[in-house]
Parts: C-alpha cells; sequence; structure tokens
C-alpha cells in the first residue's frame, strides 16, 4: 500500500494542517480523511472499513455538533450576554463604592461631633465610627471579586469565541479577529518558580483564605 | 526605630475607599501627615519628593503592583530603609513568602480591623 510520502496533495495538506497548530477546521479534516480513502480504494481490508466508519460517524458528530451550536447562537455569548453581565456587575462595583463614600462622609462628621462631646460619650462615638471604617473593608473586597468574576467571563467569551473559529470563518462574531495560535506551553510544561503576575490572584473565599494569624506564622518562619 | 507620629506616611491603593479608610484609622491612631497614592508610579514619585517614615501599600493594583513597588522601594538607596506595611486580600502563602523575600516589613490581610493595623505598627515602631 502506497504511503503519504509519495502522494504531493496529501503531503501538501499534511504540512498545511502542521502550520495551522490547533486551528483545523471540520472541511480540512474531511479532505485528508477523503486523501487517505482515496489512496486506500482498491486495498481496503476489513478493519480499514471498519475504521472509515469509525471517521464517517465522526465526520456526522462533528457536524451535528456544528448545528447545534449555531442553534443556540453562541455569537451572542460574545456580541452582547458578556458585555451586558460585564456592565450590570460594573453597576454593582459603582454603586457600592457610592454608598460606601456615603457611609464614609457621615462616620466622618460624626469623628469630628465625637471631639466636642464629653470624653465618654465621645470614645463610644469614636468606637462605633472604627467599626463602621472597619465595615467599609467591603467595598474593596467586593470590587476585587466582581473584578475577578469578569476576568472569568472574559476567558469563556474568548474560549468560545476560540471553539467558533474552529468550526469555520462563517460562524465568526462580526468584526472579531481569528484567535493567535496558541503558544503558551501545556500547563504540565510550564516552569515551577511563580512570576509576579501569578500571585495576583485576588481574595480568596472566606473558607480559603489565610487568616491574619496565619500570616503571621508564615512572616515570623522567617525569623527562625 | 521608634514612633514618630508626626512623621509622613504614604498609603497606596487603587481604590479610594480604602485610601479614605486607612487615612481615618490612622488619624484615630494619631498620625496626621498622611498622603495618598492611587498606583505605583505615583507612589514612587512621591517617596522621592518627600520623606516618608512608613509606607502602607496595597499589593492589588495595576499597571504596577504593590509587590514591585516594593521591590523599586528596596532597590533605590535611598528609600530602601522605608518600612513597608502590605495591605492586601492576598492571602496565599506564596504571595506572604515572595513578600517576605522582597524585603516587606510587615502584611496585613483583608479585611482587617484597627486593632490589627495598631498591632502591626507596634511591631514596626513599637508601643503607642
Amino acid at each position: 500500500m502506497a504511503g503519504p510520502s509519495d502522494n504531493p496533495e496529501l503531503q501538501r495538506q499534511l504540512a498545511k494542517l502542521q502550520s495551522q497548530g490547533e486551528q483545523v477546521s471540520p472541511a480540512e479534516i474531511t479532505a485528508i480523511v477523503e486523501s487517505v480513502m482515496a489512496r486506500l480504494a482498491g486495498d481496503l481490508t476489513a478493519a480499514d472499513i471498519k475504521l472509515y466508519a469509525e471517521l464517517e460517524a465522526l465526520a456526522r458528530f462533528i457536524q451535528t455538533a456544528r448545528s447545534e451550536i449555531a442553534a443556540v447562537r453562541p455569537q451572542d455569548i460574545g456580541a452582547t450576554d458578556i458585555p451586558l453581565a460585564t456592565d450590570e456587575l460594573d453597576a454593582v462595583v459603582g454603586a457600592t463604592e457610592e454608598a460606601t463614600g456615603t457611609i464614609l462622609d457621615a462616620a466622618e462628621a460624626l469623628s469630628n461631633i465625637a471631639g466636642a462631646l464629653p470624653p465618654e460619650a465621645g470614645e463610644q462615638v469614636n468606637a462605633a465610627v472604627t467599626r463602621i471604617y472597619e465595615a467599609c473593608n467591603f467595598q474593596d473586597i467586593t470590587g476585587q471579586r466582581i473584578t475577578k468574576v469578569v476576568r472569568t467571563l472574559k476567558h469563556i467569551e474568548d474560549r468560545v469565541s476560540a471553539m467558533l473559529s474552529a468550526f469555520g470563518e462563517a460562524d465568526r462574531p462580526a468584526g472579531a479577529a481569528a484567535p493567535a495560535p496558541p503558544t503558551a506551553p501545556p500547563e504540565a510544561a510550564k516552569p515551577a518558580a511563580a512570576t509576579d503576575s501569578d500571585l495576583l490572584n485576588g481574595p480568596q473565599l472566606p473558607d480559603d483564605a489565610k487568616k491574619q494569624a496565619e500570616i503571621d506564622a508564615i512572616l515570623a518562619s522567617f525569623d527562625r | 526605630m521608634a514612633l514618630d507620629k508626626a512623621m509622613n506616611v504614604l498609603i497606596v491603593d487603587d481604590y479610594k475607599t480604602m485610601l479614605r479608610i486607612i487615612r481615618n484609622l490612622l488619624k484615630q491612631l494619631g498620625f496626621d501627615n498622611v498622603d495618598e497614592a492611587s498606583d505605583g508610579a505615583t507612589a514612587l514619585q512621591r517617596l522621592r519628593e518627600k520623606d516618608y517614615g512608613l509606607v502602607i501599600s496595597d499589593w492589588n493594583m495595576e499597571p504596577m503592583t504593590g509587590l514591585q513597588l516594593l521591590k523599586e522601594v528596596r532597590s533605590d538607596t535611598k528609600l530602601a530603609q522605608i518600612p513597608f506595611v502590605m495591605v492586601t486580600a492576598e492571602s496565599k502563602t506564596e504571595n506572604v513568602i515572595a513578600a517576605k523575600e522582597a524585603g516587606v516589613t510587615n502584611y496585613i490581610v483583608k479585611p482587617f480591623n484597627a486593632e490589627t493595623l495598631k498591632l502591626k505598627l507596634t511591631a514596626v515602631f513599637g508601643p503607642f
């Protein structure tokens, strides 16, 4: 049976595939399969026929998946849904920031009045004002958490866009640029050393976040 | 290092609410000379223009992070000795280690309370 080395058309198609990395369309896969099957004509075995049937089934599966994905209008995810969700989250951050500003205005006014009160009452007011300042920490944490969610949404948008691109140019949202071919090394191949950007994780969830005492213990371990 | 409540303190955070909270808590502790910067580059500029006795900085800022600011401060011979306290929501062990290795003086995890701030400043400067 002849191999791909003596088939220039197949060689050209394989070379093109290699240069494309992971960006291979179903049409290109079909063309390659057809080339291989054409070369096999005349000396097919039972195993070949079974393989051909499997490939046909795979092609049908891809076509069905493509139709189903198109039916749920995935372009809307990048064009409408995620921008809308991001705007809503930005509005949450803006509203909490404004409300926190108002609370701090009131707390500062109380703090100024505290100095004119009898000492005991002034101390009580100052203690209450301190608790208000402490509670207003929430705005910073909330803002950082929402920023993490927005980043996650953006990641989902990028993945959906890459998937649409893999299924063909026609399905790509209007005006969207083709995703760059993957250049990052696979997760397992990444170096172990953390870079500065690896350390930007934002607030951990309450159950995962280290308490101040644990932070202090880590710092203290440097002094032993 | 002796505590001098008249010293200049620089607080760095990209959330203006946080700047305001820390400023108010410092005021309650008796620190009145408090300046603010909303990013690392502005902070470095302020540090090179005026004498500061303490920097309190967030970590998660753009484009210069608090860790990068700390490294810049520690690599500048005129600024290297300034106490630098990180106040951040980044609470992973690797963050604390990276900050310590970069020369952080103390580390406060958000959300924090006034007592924690006082304790950390006491650890740096001695009793109030």
